[in-house]
């Protein structure tokens, strides 16, 4: 990684390749599923942009936000927003949104982050076999 | 409606704080409504997508006061993300809710595992050089 990191700092042209061909599936993601564009953004700024990890998440939450905007609005406009849960969902989602952001300073990111990709394996998973 | 609101709520709170710590709400969120709660696809990527922007907005003010948001860098992603996500999502559109959590499932599989994968090796190196610095495992070299 660290071999990768360093030839992509020296071959800007690569990088930026690299970088824009990220992108361009962080958009199908966050078009098809709506969501999970972040999971492609913020490594695609670490590791192809050698940025550190808060500025890359920083900058990768700036740079969905414009998808997601787009995104909203043609699924809107299609019929899919339930608001019969939809407004508690999102205010949920806010109030928890807050919460995590304060916990972040307090917990131990790295048995956290082990414990969630287990768990984004296991439920995609039981997507599948529905 | 088939479940008690309470379950959607606190599902969201769920989605929110990991949302909140950085590590990709939707990618629970969604998975937590079309398991457990059989919301359909369409309607939990609505939902997430929603629920993103009034938290970016707000983090991405925080951010920027904190000197941490790249803008150039983030066009670089935002401007080609854009036109992929236009197509997507009207491609979307088309497809059946059900095909779309099929695909998301496969994502997340595919992401999970190169992600434990990764971690998984960055664990053992680091273990591996805290057992060569403790004095009483005898060095090779």
């Amino acid at each position: 990684m660290d071999k990768l990191k360093n030839f992509l700092s020296l071959h800007r042209k690569t990088a930026t390749v690299a970088t824009v061909t990220a992108a361009l599936l962080t958009g199908i993601a966050n078009g098809l599923f709506g969501g999970g564009g972040g999971m492609l953004a913020v490594p695609a700024y670490t590791v192809f942009q050698g940025m550190e990890t808060k500025k890359a998440h920083a900058t990768a939450v700036a740079a969905i936000l414009p998808l997601s905007l787009i995104s909203a609005i043609i699924y809107i406009a299609n019929g899919n927003f339930n608001p019969s849960f939809g407004y508690y969902v999102c205010g949920a989602v806010i109030i928890g949104g807050i919460t995590g952001s304060f916990l972040l300073k307090k917990i131990s990111s790295r048995l956290l982050e082990f414990i969630f990709y287990g768990v984004m394996l296991a439920a995609g998973i039981r997507m599948l076999n529905r | 409606m088939t479940h008690n609101l309470i379950f959607y709520i606190l599902a969201g709170i769920a989605g929110g704080i990991m949302g909140g710590m950085g590590l990709g709400g939707g990618t629970l969120l969604i998975p937590l409504l079309t398991v457990f709660l059989d919301v359909n696809g369409k309607q939990a990527a609505a939902i997430n997508l929603i629920s993103f922007i009034p938290m970016s907005v707000i983090a991405c003010v925080i951010h920027a006061k904190n000197k941490l948001l790249d803008i150039k860098k983030a066009l670089l992603i935002a401007l080609p993300a854009t036109a992929t996500c236009v197509a997507s999502s009207l491609l979307a559109q088309r497809i059946s809710a059900d095909s779309i959590s099929k695909g998301f499932a496969v994502f997340l599989i595919c992401l999970a595992s190169v992600m434990l994968v990764t971690r998984a090796y960055s664990l053992w190196r680091d273990a591996c050089s805290a057992l060569r610095a403790y004095p009483l495992f005898p060095r090779p070299d």
